[in-house]
């Protein structure tokens, strides 16, 4: 019989093993869903995580890896910090819509004034969208006591219908024969975020993701405010004590995870989405919970796991031409996060063999 | 006098410790037997053995006579052994009759519940009445609703884990008397406390325990108090030399200080006054819940008062942040260790910065100095003789004692103009508690102010030049240490002191 049994501290080897264990475990339970759709397991294993970096079509797909990996990353960094702070941001997705929406908003007012501080100004909307969306759970918590939790999530569906309107008619292309979505803007020079690289898949979101790890890292580690951060979501008295103000935290955790969920929404519209549609929404918000947790809050560690779920989008959509429904590859994606919670119990207790104590008869 | 419980060979080892290790000894028939010993030193699993809360991993026990061995605190109960815990599980909104209602196997009718509480309360002169609701209850009442509790069930061994540590002078009084009655009756009590005037007074044995194992055993009262830490300790005991100090200027004074506990069971303060001087240690006693915790946040500043209600050398600091406090030298050390104090989960280098930022200049432009943070910690850990295998461990891996050095440590070292410390050798073993209170009484030589909030009188009496009790969120003013009796404490403490505004205590 075993028994679970509390460490004294939390090991690091298991903190870095038990990503790694949860990667496993999702590709072998991922198999036998696979298999019990009809799909030979090792093929569709080596579709998701083989073909796109090193299969026939690898030289497009590795293109793909970064354009995916990018929002991710952006906004896995900004929901850490709230995480670390046990201020818990789900609606990343929404701040991502509400980014876009703005950021979209300011380059289509312009057009078609071909400047330099297009492109800026945009990615500065694009910020403060995802901020003012994130500000609300925000205030309304400060305020009123209310849940982040539910606050946040909540406005997700009701960005996905500002989102909508807006495609529908503020933002609708006056040239685009009634079709919803606005203009085009990757068509719009001063307005584009086009490859930096060609066929590197790297954006200036990219370039934003990357900076964003290192700020985060330094920011954390290296910051007061970091450091109150991370104090904040250990012990709460322990950071009154220490002087931190928790309702700034609050804002502060919101508002970063807002705006940089709204920059990865505004480099998403501007670039690889190209316009303000209906289904401009693809999920990044909720993947990016995904990634924080996978790299275990850790800036570098969302960089690796955002470049790991990436691979499963482009090795899923790869995996779905073959016929495995695009349901199945979600599944496979909330698996990581199921088993990495529950590996994360070994991060914290140990296993301990116990033999079952001998019974003893007569007792009183 | 016959023999009641045999323990014989009792082992308990938890991984990284042996808690208890081959512990063997007897308790005769009513017989008041003290266990002593440093915390870690293995009371508690004794106990938890004893009253079926833990199993031992080897050794047997046997009760008048046949092999005892409880799987479970009911099997205990059943075969004559209670034990009263040091926090009592009692439900504030239910009355005293419900909640020993809730404890029992098979409750009678509530009726007929009440009047055995009410006998077997007369019987041992322990006032209590069984319709009251706990929450409008005193602590020393309180712990009568739980001697009651085991008092029902006719125990032949009652087990009581630091029972006095809450009570004032007066009711330790009622308390021993009734465990005389007890005993005098045949019931054996194996008693645990840290205070070894009441061992002397009361135990008629004491089995001494260090580091697991039985060391020593003794008839108490034979023995001085100072022998009896020593054999708890295994070592020759400094004491804290007091010296005659000439107070200087005032640095610390509250004035009218009145502070709204956010906490709905917490105490208000009201009207509070207080000067302390350079050079001087000033004690506030009083039994815990009667203000202390909304007295230490609005020194600390984590409770804002108005400006003028607090004063460090003159200047208004009521509505100053924590740090701008520290800024002017008004340091705290709250009461609970882990959670407040200290982030649990932090190594102690983190915890070094966490109030140390602002005084040792662990920052820079808010970018953090972490080389400076570590010789800070390293400092203290030094200085104050913290056993940790190094500062990167968490705050929670140091055992209390350590971990209570370490706080007190972190605050001492960064020379404070006032330092205002919460129960500061609270659950620390002797040798801490006198090294932690030999250094607030240096601190104070330095020409520091310093304030002790304790429960502990014995501790107050020792270290403090005055001394003032904290009641219902009043406070009383401070007398001259020396001049004091323990009839006058315990009336101060009371509340009979506070004269008129007494009238709601016996509301």
């Amino acid at each position: 019989m075993f028994r679970l049994e509390a460490r004294p501290q939390s090991s690091n080897f298991w903190v870095i093993v038990t990503p790694l264990l949860a990667v496993i475990a999702t590709m072998i339970a991922g198999g036998f869903l696979f298999a019990t759709l009809g799909k030979d397991p090792l093929i569709s294993m080596r579709m998701i995580f083989w073909d796109p970096l090193f299969g026939d079509f690898a030289f497009y797909y590795r293109g793909q890896l970064l354009t995916k990996a990018g929002p991710l990353i952006l906004i896995a960094i900004g929901l850490s910090i709230g995480f670390k702070a046990g201020i818990w941001n789900i609606g990343a997705e929404g701040q991502y819509m509400i980014g876009a929406v703005c950021g979209a908003g300011i380059g289509l007012a312009m057009y078609p004034v071909e400047a330099w501080y297009v492109f800026p100004l945009m990615v500065i909307a694009g910020g403060l969208g995802g901020w003012a969306w994130a500000m609300i759970p925000a205030v309304l918590r400060n305020r009123f006591g209310t849940n982040e939790i539910l606050v946040s999530l909540m406005l997700v569906y009701v960005a996905q219908h500002v989102l909508s309107s807006a495609s529908l008619g503020l933002l609708k292309n006056p040239e685009g024969m009634g079709f919803p979505g606005s203009r085009n803007l990757s068509q719009y020079p001063s307005a584009a975020n086009l490859e930096l690289i060609p066929g590197t898949g790297m954006h200036w979101g990219v370039v934003a993701a990357f900076f964003a790890v290192i700020a985060a890292y330094v920011l954390m580690q290296k910051h007061l405010i970091g450091f109150n951060i991370r104090l904040t979501g250990q012990s709460p008295r322990a950071a009154t004590f220490a002087g931190v103000i928790p309702k700034r935290v609050v804002a502060f955790c919101l508002g970063t995870s807002g705006a940089l969920a709204g920059l990865a929404g505004l480099f998403e519209v501007a670039g690889p989405a190209g316009q303000v549609s209906i289904d401009f929404a693809s999920g990044y918000g909720f993947t990016a919970i995904i990634v924080a947790f996978l790299g275990r809050l850790n800036p570098f560690g969302i960089l690796l796991a955002g470049l790991l779920l990436a691979l499963t989008y482009v090795g899923g959509s790869l995996a779905q031409q073959d016929g495995l429904p695009a349901a199945a590859i979600q599944a496979f994606q909330g698996m990581l996060l199921f088993f990495l919670l529950a590996f994360d119990v070994l991060s914290n207790y140990r296993l301990k063999r116990v033999k079952r104590a001998p019974i003893q008869k007569g007792a009183a | 006098m016959t023999e009641l419980l045999r323990i014989d060979g009792l082992t308990k080892a938890y991984p990284g410790v042996v808690a208890n290790d081959d512990v063997s000894f007897v308790i005769q028939e009513g017989e008041v037997h003290a266990l002593l010993g440093e915390n870690g030193a293995g009371k508690s699993t004794l106990v938890k053995m004893i009253y079926g809360l833990v199993r031992p991993d080897s050794g047997s026990m046997t009760l008048s006579g046949t092999a005892y061995h409880p799987t479970e605190p009911k099997a205990a109960r059943a075969s004559g052994v209670a034990m009263v815990f040091q926090h009592f599980s009692l439900f504030d909104a239910l009355t005293v009759a419900e909640n020993i209602t809730l404890g029992m196997e098979n409750a009678p009718h509530r009726r007929e519940l009440s009047e055995q509480i009410r006998s077997v309360s007369n019987a041992y002169k322990l006032p209590l009445d069984p319709n009251r609701i706990i929450g409008d209850l005193s602590v020393g009442e309180r712990q009568r609703v739980e001697i009651i509790r085991c008092l029902l069930q006719h125990p032949k061994l009652l087990i009581m884990d630091e029972p006095t540590s809450v009570l004032t002078p007066q009711e330790v009084d009622i308390l021993f008397e009734t465990l005389h009655k007890l005993s005098d009756e045949g019931t054996a009590i194996l008693y645990i406390s840290h205070k070894l005037e009441e061992i002397r007074t009361l135990c008629d044995h004491a089995t001494i325990l260090r580091h697991g194992k039985v060391v020593d055993n003794c008839v108490p009262a034979e023995k001085t108090a100072r022998k009896l830490a020593e054999m708890m300790v295994g070592e020759a005991l400094h004491v804290p030399a007091k010296k005659n100090l000439h107070p200087g200027e005032v640095i610390l004074e509250v004035a009218n200080l009145n502070v709204k506990s956010k906490n709905p069971f917490g105490t208000s303060l009201k009207d509070i006054n207080l000067v302390v001087r350079s050079g001087e240690v000033v004690g506030i006693g009083g039994v815990a819940g009667n203000g202390q915790d909304e007295l230490l946040l609005a020194l600390s500043g984590e409770t804002p008062t108005r400006r003028d209600m607090v004063q460090v050398s003159g200047v208004d600091v009521g509505d100053l942040n924590p740090n701008e406090r520290r800024e002017l030298g008004l340091l705290t050390a709250p009461e609970e260790r882990l959670g407040h104090a200290a982030a649990p989960d932090m190594s102690l280098t983190e915890n070094a910065m966490l109030t140390g930022n602002v005084r040792q200049k662990l920052s820079n432009g808010g970018f953090l100095r972490w080389a400076s943070a570590r010789g800070f910690a390293r400092a203290i850990v030094q200085q104050f003789d913290v056993r940790t295998p190094g500062i990167g461990n968490s705050a929670r891996s140091l055992s209390g004692g350590n971990l209570q050095k370490f706080v007190i440590g972190r605050e001492v070292l960064q020379n404070p103009r006032v330092l205002v410390v919460n129960q500061p050798t609270w659950g620390v073993d002797a040798a801490a508690a006198a090294a932690i209170r030999q250094a607030l009484m240096n601190l104070a030589e330095e020409g520091a102010a310093v304030v002790i909030v304790s429960q502990d009188l014995d501790e107050l009496l020792e270290v403090s030049d005055r001394l003032a009790i904290l009641n219902e969120g009043h406070l009383t003013h401070p007398e001259e240490t020396a001049e004091l009796s323990m009839d006058d404490i315990g009336l101060m403490m009371g509340g009979i002191e506070s004269g008129s505004e007494a009238t709601h205590v016996s509301a």
